[in-house]
């Protein structure tokens, strides 16, 4: 499944992809980012148990702010979340 | 009540057995509880089939809301709190549903919804609730494929439909079917926000445009931006509107024109595919629970 976190305003598109197929929730993400955007949830899309990376609340409305010093809107830079998902389940939108 | 202080933005609160059902029969009886941010709904399903249900609004405490609900929908069916074997809840108060064995999250509960109402052809989900609007894709099997929420403003949503109701004083069911009450359609107001596209709107009618010509421009403005939020996860058919705003015909109708994909029609109220989706959480997490699968 793809979760996209984030929200659309009049300046663009701010989202966070996470594709929980891939992610496996072992939590390096949480650790790699210094802005707390990340976060492990409890799988709450079936009866199965298990855990995966989610974008927290607090930041779910301004990713656009709390990504910033790593991914500013023009350049390329390599991200730490990004950098630290060994299955390649993290992606954005901008 | 004096007729100034009437709320056009209220909405019916309803509840309905289906007949001729007696849970005695069934050897599952399961709850599904969705406390929305606007509305609150319950249903009761029999072996995974729709015998009970109930829609209110929500109140301040979402416990009591979540009792106050599952009790009216248990309402005539003969059913306690007690006889019912599993309970799911759902929504943004789902974590404060206090006898839910499990809680789910709304997206993947209006996907199982929507797959029980309109059957296994569904793909495309959009949910229009009171405070969010989602558009989910599914697989065959109700299972989300992919998600995207948009909750940082009420444009776009219901509450901003209560609120519009209320600014042109037409009562929020008969808002969709006088928004199409135009000869031509006007440009759109502005959608970022439901605050300006509010401001916008008395604008226009203090310039003389009748309220249904600035209706239209509301609904047009709302359906233009979910088609944005809807064109991010992409539409494939077939293509369903769940959520209370889909008995709204101003949206449904628009999002038909402007997507060019028809949206299938219920033979339930929209409003309850993720309550719906939830009792259906709860068969399944009892047949676990018992050993059946």
């Amino acid at each position: 499944m793809l979760a996209h976190y984030g929200y659309k305003d009049g300046s663009g598109d701010y989202f966070i992809i996470i594709d929980t197929d891939k992610c496996d929730g072992c939590g390096k993400c949480v650790e790699a980012c210094a802005y707390g955007v990340m976060e492990l949830i409890e799988d709450e899309f079936d009866i199965e148990d298990g855990s995966m990376a989610a974008v927290t609340e607090e930041h779910r409305k301004k990713i656009k702010y709390s990504c910033g010093p790593c991914k500013p809107i023009s350049g390329e830079r390599k991200l730490p979340c990004v950098l630290a998902c060994s299955p390649k389940a993290i992606s954005h939108s901008w | 009540m004096s007729k100034q202080s009437k709320e056009f933005w209220r909405w019916r609160e309803y509840r309905h057995t289906v007949p001729e059902m007696d849970w005695h029969d069934a050897k599952i009886v399961t709850a599904g509880v969705d406390i929305g941010s606007v509305g609150s709904k319950s249903v009761i399903m029999l072996d995974g089939k729709l015998h009970a249900y109930a829609a209110i609004r929500t109140g301040g405490v979402s416990e009591e809301t979540a009792i106050r609900v599952l009790n009216w929908a248990l309402d005539e069916t003969g059913l306690q709190t007690k006889n019912v074997h599993c309970i799911v809840g759902t929504g943004y108060g789902r974590v404060n549903v206090p006898f839910a064995k499990r809680t789910i999250t709304e997206i993947a509960c209006h996907a199982r919804g929507a797959h029980y109402i309109y059957g296994p052809t569904v793909r495309t989900v959009l949910d229009i609730g009171g405070q969010d609007c989602k558009a989910i894709r599914c697989d065959e099997k109700g299972k989300v494929i992919s998600f995207l929420m948009n909750d940082k403003c009420a444009a776009g949503t219901g509450r901003g439909l209560e609120v519009f109701a209320d600014l042109i004083r037409v009562p929020i069911a008969e808002l969709g079917k006088a928004s199409l009450n135009v000869e031509k359609e006007p440009a759109p107001v502005s959608n970022t926000c439901v605050i300006f596209a509010k401001a916008e709107s008395v604008a226009l009618l203090r310039q003389g445009w009748e309220k249904e010509k600035v209706a239209a421009a509301y609904h047009l403005a709302m359906v233009n931006r979910i088609i944005d939020l809807l064109t991010k996860v992409g539409v494939e058919k077939d293509f369903v509107v769940t959520g209370g705003v889909a008995n709204n015909i101003g949206i449904i109708s628009r999002l038909e024109k402007n997507l060019g994909i028809k949206p299938l029609e219920p033979n339930v109220d929209p409003i309850l595919a993720g309550a719906m989706g939830a009792a259906l959480f709860a068969k399944a997490l009892y047949e676990k629970q018992i050993g059946l699968r």
